[in-house]
């Protein structure tokens, strides 16, 4: 058995067998509808998120199994004072897996060393998002076909946001990637990323604080919103919030098959009327996270080689 | 130079920068002990151009991996029956438990008091440490100029 706390616990062969193994899901859904029949997803959400624990519901539904959990620590334990260890040791009974969201950095990694079941990190703090990672993936794979040579533009808060750096980490180990890192100064990538990650791997990149001018240069775009609750200071949040915003007019500088990611929920920095582009990829891009999802449950079950 | 008596039996810290033997002396909690314990601020030092010293008489049980994530570059000399048995750097662990603390207040250790505080050696040549459950690296306290 094994948890999913961070996009790195996977080795790239790992991450393509699960990418094919989604794929194959996509193209034919049906013969995956029942390979989880008799097993049970719980979803430990110690914070709001719709999107996420929706999906990783839609995943366990489309593969035949059940879902039980909470949604809100209000509604847990964790409101009486119980911890994270206590309350997975429980719901190791109740469940066969469990995908758990916490505002603490951390909180699945110490789920996953007293659980009895796989536990897949659903988002923690702004740290790891691995199964966000996982539909990114997947996402240029099925739009792109290909996940080396790509030039690839991450635009809006490099330093808060957990998808940009899961992301930059999990694309530094492909060849031929190249970042154009698109933020103002105050959200800048962290040393860290850029010092052992980025130089560490010998990524080439860039960074710039203009998107129009480098948009001709992507072949993908993915969009970040200034998240208000990773700021302490609400004047930060509102100086930076608007800085860049991606409309039809600015689009018309991209080439034809870029496309366009986010990890939503987006708020103002994709316009409107971008939905209808055909590099609009974000809401597709929603959809093939339930696929991925999909194909890390029935792995993690070792329910996945029962369709061949 | 001023000349402090030998040990019989202790430790010397040596080449401790200038200025830090106190935060040493706190963060080893040495007031506590019995024992007697020398500081020597300023001492001249080739290496260094100044340095400080600490001298510690007796058998100790002093956490040396602790001195060692926050202090990489300090050297410890180990004597026995007035002779110096042993003259090393510290050596940096890959692991520690409850030695520094995570100060992320978005880390799990923050909420869940329970929790030990672990550490890994991420980057050796920096003697970089990270928190295994938020990543937070950290980061030493240097002694404030004035």
């Amino acid at each position: 058995m094994k948890h999913i706390i961070s996009p790195m616990d996977m080795t790239v062969e790992e991450i393509e067998n699960l990418l094919e193994l989604a794929s194959k899901m996509y193209a034919n859904p049906e013969k995956y509808a029942h390979i989880c029949e008799g097993k049970k997803l719980a979803t430990c959400f110690y914070e709001p998120s719709t999107r996420t624990r929706l999906s990783f519901e839609a995943a366990m539904l489309n593969l035949g199994g059940k879902v039980l959990g909470f949604q809100s620590a209000d509604s847990s334990s964790a409101s009486k004072g119980e911890t994270v260890a206590d309350t997975i040791r429980v719901v190791s009974h109740y469940a066969d897996i469990c995908a758990m969201r916490h505002p603490k950095e951390g909180a699945p990694l110490v789920a996953s060393q007293y659980s009895s079941i796989p536990i897949i990190n659903a988002g923690d703090g702004g740290h790891n998002h691995p199964t966000q990672t996982l539909t990114d993936l997947l996402t240029m794979r099925q739009l792109k076909g290909r996940l080396n040579n790509l030039t690839i533009g991450l635009c809006g808060d490099l330093k808060f946001g957990r998808t940009v750096h899961s992301l930059i980490k999990a694309m530094s180990r492909y060849e031929g990637i190249r970042f154009i890192l698109i933020s103002p100064d105050e959200l800048k990538v962290p040393t860290y990323i850029r010092e052992e990650v980025l130089d560490a791997c010998g990524i080439p990149y860039v960074e710039v604080s203009n998107l129009e001018e480098n948009l001709p240069e992507l072949d993908i775009l993915y969009m970040t919103r200034v998240q208000r609750e990773r700021f302490f200071n609400e004047e930060d949040y509102i100086r930076l919030k608007d800085t860049f915003i991606l409309d039809k007019k600015k689009l018309a500088g991209a080439k034809e098959d870029m496309f366009i990611l986010h990890p939503l929920p987006r708020i103002n920095e994709i316009a409107v009327d971008v939905d209808d582009d055909p590099r609009a990829a974000y809401f597709r891009q929603a959809g093939f996270g339930v696929y991925a999802r999909m194909a890390l449950i029935a792995t993690l079950l070792g329910v996945d080689k029962k369709v061949q | 130079m001023l000349n402090i008596g030998g040990l019989n039996q202790g430790i010397v810290i040596d080449h401790i920068p200038a200025g830090e033997a106190m935060q040493i002396y706190e963060y080893l909690n040495l007031g506590a002990l019995d024992c007697e314990v020398a500081i020597i601020k300023n001492a001249s030092s080739k290496k260094m151009g100044r340095k400080d010293i600490i001298k510690i008489e007796g058998p100790l049980t002093i956490n040396i991996d602790a001195l060692a994530v926050r202090n990489p570059n300090v050297t410890i000399n180990i004597i026995e029956n007035d002779v110096i048995v042993a003259k090393r750097p510290v050596t940096l662990p890959s692991e520690v438990k409850n030695i520094i603390k995570c100060k992320n207040p978005r880390c799990i250790t923050s909420l869940d008091l329970t929790l030990p505080h672990m550490f890994k050696l991420t980057n050796k040549e920096n003697s970089v440490y990270r928190c295994v459950y938020c990543e937070e690296a950290y980061k030493r306290e240097r002694t404030k100029k004035a």
